[in-house]
């Protein structure tokens, strides 16, 4: 009951602070400090989101899959069992993979090289459901390890370098029935859909009100949600076919926004609308 | 039957532009793309390959104006003006299709009886204030604009095309993509210019 009458007053909340991703921002420390001031004020009932990243710890710590292995050992690039920042500088390129992953695509290596579980149980579920449930509470957990952290993507690498140009590629990319690209209500500054403010993703500001506060708790729906969830749902709305779940479109979109935003406040998991 | 051939067509051409090209990360980027998405639903995969003009405006900058001018010639022959000559539905049922923004997505059931989505990117009637700001606002647009030949034709042909008007607008080919049916259009006609209508009465 406590719990229910809690997300009421984020909703409120919610609805009051929808400014977070503040098109309009300056890209200077001082809308930074706001940024973090405004989730603080928006948490401070708490984030139902904690409940989601405490299933994940468990999940994280529990033996699972047919190596019967926890995932304690996962390298998400600082090193084993190394999560605190981890998030705040993915995607990143990971040489035993030799391919530039996001956070969910490397957990599923992690998964399947420790646990021995399938990556395809994760890709071929339905959102929140089974196997996809488990990586969208274990990604609560490790992003709130990043919380107030800085996003920090390593952009010296060429491959880092050349899915940032097919990000780009992609953010600008029209097509489906109604000619849409992610640049057709995130290209301008100012702009609102009904009276849903969209950060200008081509600018730092933007890209880091973006990027930087996913994944998160969606009041609206009462659900968690990864980055691929928010990605993939955006692409829903443009009207396009449906992305792969882990797809390289996926990723390089994400490094592009990522990297945009490089510098800006993690704040995750993040509290929407 | 007609429309896939087109579409095949324009298919056939974009992708072995790309491959004469020989620019590597347009290569790259069209094989990511083929490989990154899937049908589901009604939202087939074949939405993922660009028309020309689509690909004329999928740079961070707009094509040139030689270019912009060539595209909007070739997209006003797809207007279609009413068979019946009559212009104006119902300004009520304008209305719903205007706050509608349902359709066409992949968790959609039907292609069908989509709305317009009007209210995602402009301010229309007095008394809604969610309204998106992609797009102009278009209050009073019946009052301001008055109900002229040429005013009606063109809002018309804005609706069923816009990229007759500009090429690389932001706003949807509602009849020439078949978002909306012609009598949709109509309704939504009737929702801009009516005196009674909300958008033209305080």
């Amino acid at each position: 009951m406590r719990q229910k009458k809690q997300y009421v007053l984020l909703a409120a909340l919610v609805a009051v602070v929808g400014g977070m991703a503040s098109p309009t921002a300056l890209a200077d420390k001082a809308s930074d400090e706001a940024a973090i001031a405004r989730y603080r004020e928006m948490i401070a009932d708490g984030n139902p989101a904690e409940l989601v990243a405490g299933q994940g710890e468990e999940l994280w710590k529990t033996k699972r899959g047919p190596k019967n292995a926890s995932l304690e050992k996962c390298d998400l690039g600082l090193g084993p069992g190394v999560l605190k920042g981890a998030s705040a500088k993915m995607p990143r390129y990971f040489k035993d993979t030799g391919r530039v992953q996001d956070l969910e695509t490397r957990l599923l290596t992690c998964m399947e090289t420790l646990q021995g579980i399938d990556p395809k149980t994760v890709i071929d579920a339905k959102w929140l459901k089974g196997e996809r449930e488990t990586m969208a509470a274990l990604v609560a957990y490790v992003v709130t390890q990043s919380n107030g952290q800085k996003i920090a993507v390593d952009m010296k690498q060429p491959q880092m370098k050349k899915m940032y140009e097919l990000g780009k590629l992609a953010f600008y990319y029209r097509s489906g029935p109604m000619d849409f690209a992610c640049s057709t209500c995130h290209g301008a500054e100012g702009k609102r859909i009904r009276l849903q403010d969209l950060p200008d993703l081509r600018t730092q500001a933007g890209a880091a009100a973006g990027w930087g506060s996913w994944p998160a708790y969606r009041v609206s729906s009462g659900e968690f949600w990864t980055m691929q969830h928010r990605l993939n749902d955006c692409y829903r709305q443009q009207r396009t076919a449906e992305p792969l779940y882990g797809s390289d479109v996926t990723i390089a979109l994400s490094v592009f926004l990522a990297a945009t935003g490089n510098g800006g406040p993690v704040l995750t998991p993040g509290l929407k609308r | 039957m007609r429309k896939i051939s087109i579409i095949a067509a324009l298919l056939a051409v974009s992708s072995s532009a790309f491959a004469a090209g020989g620019d590597d990360i347009h290569a790259e980027f069209v094989a990511m793309m083929d490989r990154s998405f899937k049908t589901t639903g009604i939202a087939e995969k074949y939405r993922m390959y660009q028309l020309d003009f689509q690909k004329a405006c999928s740079a961070e900058k707009e094509p040139s104006k030689k270019v912009m001018q060539a595209i909007e010639a070739e997209q006003f022959k797809t207007i279609r003006f009413p068979a019946d000559g009559k212009f104006f539905g119902d300004w009520k049922e304008g209305e719903k299709i205007a706050i509608s923004g349902r359709g066409l997505t992949w968790s959609d059931k039907t292609r069908f009886n989509n709305g317009g989505g009007c209210y995602n990117c402009h301010q229309l009637s007095h008394k809604e204030i969610a309204y998106g700001t992609i797009g102009p606002s278009l209050q009073d647009y019946g009052k301001v604009r008055g109900k002229t030949d040429d005013v009606v034709k063109y809002t018309w042909g804005k609706i069923f095309n816009a990229k007759a008007f500009n090429a690389c607008s932001n706003m949807p080919r509602n009849g020439d993509a078949e978002i909306l049916t012609e009598q949709q259009m109509k309704h939504v006609m009737a929702f801009l210019f009516d005196p009674e209508s909300p958008v033209n009465k305080k």
